[in-house]
């Protein structure tokens, strides 16, 4: 059992929650996930690990609350406790010193990327961070990627905080500005906003990094739930990723199997 | 106490039992356990076939060396607390192992009952189960012995392998930790091995006699990613790794990865350990077919699409490359899938899974074959029969052609001695390049059965407690 120790809202829907779990915490560097399962006949749930804290034993997972399962779990209030979180699962971020990098996430996604830019600004380079969501609301971990950040671009869809629209507006102005064009870019958001940046930096030529987040189970390499084509070959999401090279991943199939059980009960059998 | 006394003559007039099954309809339809198991007067008589012949090559067929001719005699009396104590000294999961080892293939083939043609061997199988779960209903928890050693083992994985070394390390005093990956113990007999050939309350049953011994389990540990075996190594005196089955292989033909397209691995995965078969808000779900195909000729094939049938598809059909012949699967699992109207197709390698403009599978394409001169396996290669192509309809497809070793814990200890396959070496201690780290079943054999599992992990506890004191 992994007791929670603090649970707060952040954007409608989106928890904080901070679960003790000591030796996730001290195994654990950025990019890595957590598989989740609350209570005995409950799904595997693969949750991003936004931060931990090795001394304290305990570990950050912030989560968006998109079906029944993820509800359950972010209604788990400080003191109660999540049955099973396995991990730290998947590779570990492969930060570098490249000079500039653009962090640009998505919704909850800005959760996984916390890490990334983190980890990118420790390693030295000049952190240009774009994230977007719904509405004001839905913009989440602003001024805690401020803290690193050259600057923090927002935009949102409505128009009610920063520049009304998507995040790819603003990356294609900063990859056509050549004072501004970073060496890598590190993206993490819905399949169609990845998708979407991808097209962008292929056509400026900057190397992409993506964090995938697809159909899981185990999250060892045992079921191969989590493939995904990357570069015409099928890797597993969970232990070759689940960070890829966005420009050589196939994003048509990934956003067509993120749908296999959107209404499963009677798709096959004809009811 | 059974009595009666058996001439020579008699003794060999006795016909093989049969097995008690779940009417064959009916039990295509749920997951109760296929075989009910033999009644005590029946089981005594099977008992009685046994002609305690002078070589007991049974044993010698016996991948843990059981003593059968010993607890069979004990059945034949009666006595089947005698035969309870004979075949658990010997075999840590003797219910276990009377559902699922191919008796056919080691202890019954080589019977001298069933020698000469005609004759059938002594139903070994089905006598194991039977005393297995005599005892279990019988006797009381195992006790643990009364002093422990300073001696601290961990074990990698909680399937055959780790449950069995895990178990006869405890009762010798050692103080034992299983790691398990996924939240439940019993690693594929938990995740694979479906419930109508391995109820889970036997699995339960195991993992609690293994607590009751003193063996502490802890499950959501990920060794490699948790912890490493350096950690273990530092913290224990000696170790035995035995995580299993690892990462599935693919067909590799266009296609595969459609909605519709399952390893073996997951879709038994979804259903046993995560209760998929049983429809819930906020259960992992599965994809119900009516048509469904399953490629692969071997037990979890076999699973695989027997549970198919289970969840529903008026057709589950296996498609084979080779003919029955080759296929590794047990016989009794031909035989009841057979009775359950699974659909065999022989000869046959597929070329593609087709899929319909929304990314479902709609059908494979498939090529017929023939069997040509023998491969390295010694079975007879299938070749294709150029122009023979066709398509068969089917909205799910498995496939289950083997598994190849998974990095995941090799990868974090580069001192681990690996062969070119990427599994770990052991000598004939089952000790690997580390002093102390021990290793066995899938992860040193590539796949393999329960039983030889269990025969690695019984050698590498002997192997173990000698090291230990030799520290």
């Amino acid at each position: 059992m992994f007791e929670v120790l603090r649970n707060e809202t952040l954007a409608p829907q989106v928890h904080r929650m901070v679960v003790r779990a000591p030796r996730v915490a001290k195994a654990r560097q950025p990019g890595q996930f957590v598989i989740v399962r609350l209570e005995e006949g409950a799904e595997r749930i693969p949750l991003t690990i936004a931060d931990a804290d090795p001394v304290a034993g305990t570990i950050t997972l912030i989560i968006q609350a998109v079906g029944l399962s993820t509800q359950r779990i972010v209604a788990v209030q400080a003191g109660g406790f999540i049955r099973d979180v396995a991990g730290p699962l998947g590779k570990a971020t492969e930060i570098h010193n490249v000079g500039k990098v653009v962090c640009v996430g998505g919704g909850v996604g800005t959760a996984v990327l916390f890490p990334l830019a983190a980890a990118a600004a420790r390693a030295g380079n000049e952190v240009t961070t774009i994230i977007g969501g719904r509405s004001a609301p839905y913009v989440i971990l602003r001024d805690e990627l401020a803290q690193f950040s050259k600057e923090v671009l927002v935009t949102t869809e409505d128009g009610s905080l920063g520049v009304k629209g998507f995040v790819t507006a603003v990356l294609e102005q900063i990859l056509n500005d050549p004072a501004r064009k970073p060496a890598e870019v590190f993206a993490v958001g819905p399949v169609g906003m990845m998708a979407a940046i991808v097209k962008l930096t292929r056509a400026a030529n900057v190397k992409t990094v993506v964090s995938l987040n697809p159909i899981m189970v185990d999250g060892t390499g045992m079921c191969g739930g989590c493939r995904v084509t990357v570069g015409g070959k099928i890797q597993f999401a969970c232990v070759d990723g689940p960070e890829f090279d966005g420009l050589a991943v196939d994003f048509k199939e990934l956003s067509d199997r993120q749908a296999t059980y959107k209404d499963h009960e009677c798709k096959l059998t004809g009811k | 106490m059974n009595k009666r006394q058996y001439t020579p003559k008699e003794r060999m007039a006795i016909q093989r039992c049969k097995m008690v099954e779940q009417d064959a309809a009916a039990r295509a339809g749920n997951f109760k356990e296929v075989n009910q198991g033999l009644a005590e007067a029946v089981a005594i008589e099977e008992a009685n076939r046994c002609i305690q012949c002078k070589n007991k090559p049974c044993i010698a067929g016996c991948p843990v060396a059981v003593r059968i001719p010993d607890f069979l005699a004990k059945v034949a009396e009666g006595d089947f607390a005698g035969a309870a104590a004979i075949l658990q000294a010997d075999n840590a999961l003797p219910a276990t192992t009377g559902r699922v080892c191919p008796q056919e293939k080691q202890c019954e083939e080589v019977c001298i009952r069933g020698k000469g043609g005609k004759g059938q061997p002594v139903a070994i199988g089905w006598l194991e189960r039977y005393v297995a779960d005599w005892g279990m209903a019988h006797a009381s928890a195992p006790v643990p012995p009364a002093t422990r050693t300073k001696y601290k083992v961990a074990i990698v994985g909680s399937g055959p392998g780790g449950l069995t070394a895990a178990g006869e390390l405890a009762r010798i005093g050692h103080n034992v930790t299983v790691f398990e990956a996924l939240h439940a113990a019993g690693g594929v007999l938990r995740y694979g091995i479906p419930e109508f050939r391995l109820p889970k309350r036997i699995v339960d049953r195991e993992v609690a006699n293994l607590e009751a011994l003193g063996v502490k389990i802890e499950c959501n540990v990920v060794v490699g990613k948790t912890i490493t075996i350096d950690q273990i190594t530092s913290e224990f005196d000696a170790c035995f790794i035995a995580n299993g089955a690892g990462v599935p292989e693919f067909l590799r033909v266009p296609g595969e990865n459609l909605k519709g397209v399952y390893s073996a691995n997951e879709y038994l995965t979804r259903i046993n350990l995560m209760c998929a078969y049983d429809p819930q808000p906020g259960r992992t779900p599965i994809l119900r077919a009516q048509t469904t195909v399953v490629f692969g000729g071997g037990n979890t094939a076999m699973d695989g699409v027997r549970t198919s049938k289970r969840m529903g598809s008026s057709r589950a059909i296996l498609a084979y490359r080779r003919s029955r012949a080759e296929m590794p699967a047990r016989a009794e699992e031909v035989k009841h899938a057979e009775e359950e109207g699974i659909e065999f197709m022989f000869l046959v390698a597929p070329l593609a899974i087709l899929g319909d403009d929304k990314g479902w599978v709609r059908g494979v394409r498939l090529q017929k074959m023939e069997l040509g001169p023998p491969d390295a396996s010694g079975r007879r290669r299938p070749v294709p029969i150029p122009g023979s192509e066709f398509e068969l309809e089917c909205q799910v497809a498995i496939v289950a052609v083997g598994t190849k070793a998974n990095p995941l814990l090799t990868a974090t200890c580069p001192q681990l001695k690996l062969n070119k396959w990427g599994n770990i070496e052991v000598d004939a201690n089952q000790m690997t390049s580390i002093p102390g780290v021990f290793a066995g079943g899938d992860i040193v054999r590539g796949g393999a059965t329960v039983i030889l599992a269990m025969g690695d992990g019984k050698r590498a506890a002997a192997a173990i407690d000698a090291y230990l004191k030799t520290k």
